[in-house]
């Protein structure tokens, strides 16, 4: 794929009460604008999930494109659930990639924390199956624990056994100034957690956060005259699976993951272990250990083990590093723009920008947003542009 | 590409009327929900499970009537419950949930 990142920005995830979903999208895309040396685009892609139950707000482009002064744009919302932030990415490659836009600019945005407890919940789960999940009381939340207990019950694990995996998320997410939740988890805090769907608790879900974070894409042979440090992306891959769970030949076999991890490699032409870092979408502990297990790099029900030996192997200098700038779990989950935050994250890392969460020696990173429990997966892998590109 | 064998048989339309017989089922998981969705607050905390349908397959839906431990493989069966209630006049809605098997 020939298309670069020009510009990337991102706001703290925060409850931000004093902001609408058009202060925060549009504040990030200045950011993003600034950072790529350029005021206007062809088009806008918004990434945002659930602005029509948390805000009663649809329309997004044109509203945040209002707020940006930029009359007359081509705009519009790309939707899949939590993976919203990654199919508009996606969006916006195959429109620069084409040819038919020369810039496109990718916004990621929601503003979660205006609703609370159960109406929050209530409006999260227009992203499951509304006939036969959500009538029945059913949560995004209790579904990653009938996964967990099933997982430990396979396996022969305890709460424990997932917490490396949470530590370290928070071990980068202290040294994020972007972070929600800036906090360390000390050893032994994880197991204590007050339960949220049993064996599910507090210390393995990402919290709701409000947030927005954009990208400006070009073809990559104008990128490397227009910026110093473009990052081009190298693979773009969508696949999705049964809708339901239940539906599935094996629940814990996240087939979507690996179909659009294999595709994006066989894209980019790499081998697995070309990829340096790794942003996942773990938004519960569980979500990481099956992504991992599908993606290969370990065998199925072997996911745990690579957050075990103190996170050695998935810290910012390990062999796997992930959840860098502190994933969905300490940085925040902001719904529709997480995707996007892992692209401004990657991209700091390529451009060796990323400061305390920096991995030594980046050069490419594979960025994955999921929706549902994996129906729909985005994956992408950046990579610091070669000189000839 | 375009050929229909790429598509599959077993569609969830086709999945769904196989097990329509089924009544009695086995926990496969299940999760205590202690963060209900609006319209749910009154129930809970509740358990949520999968069941695995004797004639195959899985359902999500809640137990209910229960009194002791949940564990993986217990026997349940199929009863239809009240889900929850719809609009200011109180519609109910009704549905299936499982208990233990009597």
């Amino acid at each position: 794929m020939n298309v670069s990142i020009i510009g990337a920005g991102m706001i703290p995830v925060r409850e931000h009460w004093s902001k609408g979903i058009r202060e925060l999208a549009a504040e990030a895309a200045e950011l993003a604008l600034a950072d790529a040396g350029i005021a206007q685009v062809d088009a806008m892609y918004v990434g945002n999930a659930y602005g029509a139950t948390f805000n009663q707000q649809t329309q997004l482009g044109s509203l945040i494109g209002s707020a940006l002064g930029m009359r007359g744009i081509e705009a519009f919302t790309c939707e899949a659930g939590d993976a919203s932030g990654g199919v508009a990415l996606r969006t916006a490659c195959l429109a620069v990639e084409s040819g038919l836009l020369r810039s496109a600019l990718v916004v990621g945005v929601e503003k979660a924390t205006d609703i609370v407890g159960p109406a929050r919940v209530g409006a999260r789960n227009i992203s499951l199956d509304a006939d036969l999940e959500s009538v029945n009381g059913v949560t995004m939340t209790a579904l990653a624990a009938l996964l967990m207990r099933r997982y430990m019950h396979q396996n022969d694990l305890t709460l424990s056994d997932f917490e490396g995996f949470s530590i370290n998320a928070h071990s980068n997410g202290a040294v994020n100034p972007c972070a929600m939740y800036r906090n360390k988890l000390r050893d032994g805090t994880f197991a204590k957690a007050p339960m949220i769907a049993d064996p599910v608790s507090l210390f393995d879900c990402a919290p709701d956060g409000d947030g927005a974070a954009a990208v400006v894409l070009v073809k990559s042979d104008l990128a490397a005259d227009m910026v110093p440090q473009p990052v081009q992306i190298c693979a773009s891959a969508v696949a999705t699976d049964q809708f339901m769970l239940q539906d599935r030949d094996d629940p814990l076999q996240f087939a979507a993951i690996g179909k659009s991890f294999r595709d994006a490699l066989e894209q980019a032409q790499l081998r697995r272990e070309d990829i340096d870092l790794f942003e996942l979408h773990d938004a519960y502990t569980i979500m990481t250990a099956l992504a991992l297990e599908a993606m290969g790099y370990c065998l199925p029900g072997a996911g745990w083990m690579l957050a075990s030996d103190g996170g050695s192997h998935i810290s910012l200098d390990g062999d796997l590093p992930i959840s860098t700038f502190g994933g969905l779990k300490s940085r925040g989950n902001p719904g529709g723009a997480a995707g996007i935050y892992q692209a401004v994250e990657s991209a700091l890392q390529l451009r060796e920008s990323a400061g305390p969460n920096q991995v030594p020696g980046a050069r490419r990173a594979l960025i994955q947003n999921v929706a549902g429990p994996g129906s729909t997966v985005v994956t992408h892998i950046l990579q610091r542009q070669p000189d000839e590109a | 590409m375009l050929d229909q064998e790429s598509r599959d048989s077993d569609t969830q339309y086709s999945r769904a009327a196989g097990r329509a017989s089924a009544k009695g089922g086995t926990v496969y998981s299940y999760t205590l929900l202690q963060e209900p969705p609006l319209g749910y607050e009154s129930q809970a905390p509740y358990y949520v499970a999968w069941v695995e349908l004797d004639d195959g397959g899985l359902v999500t839906a809640q137990l209910t009537d229960i009194d002791g431990p949940v564990q993986i493989g217990d026997r349940v069966e199929m009863v239809t419950r009240k889900l929850t209630t719809d609009g200011p006049q109180g519609m109910i809605v009704y549905g299936y949930k499982f208990r233990p098997a009597l």
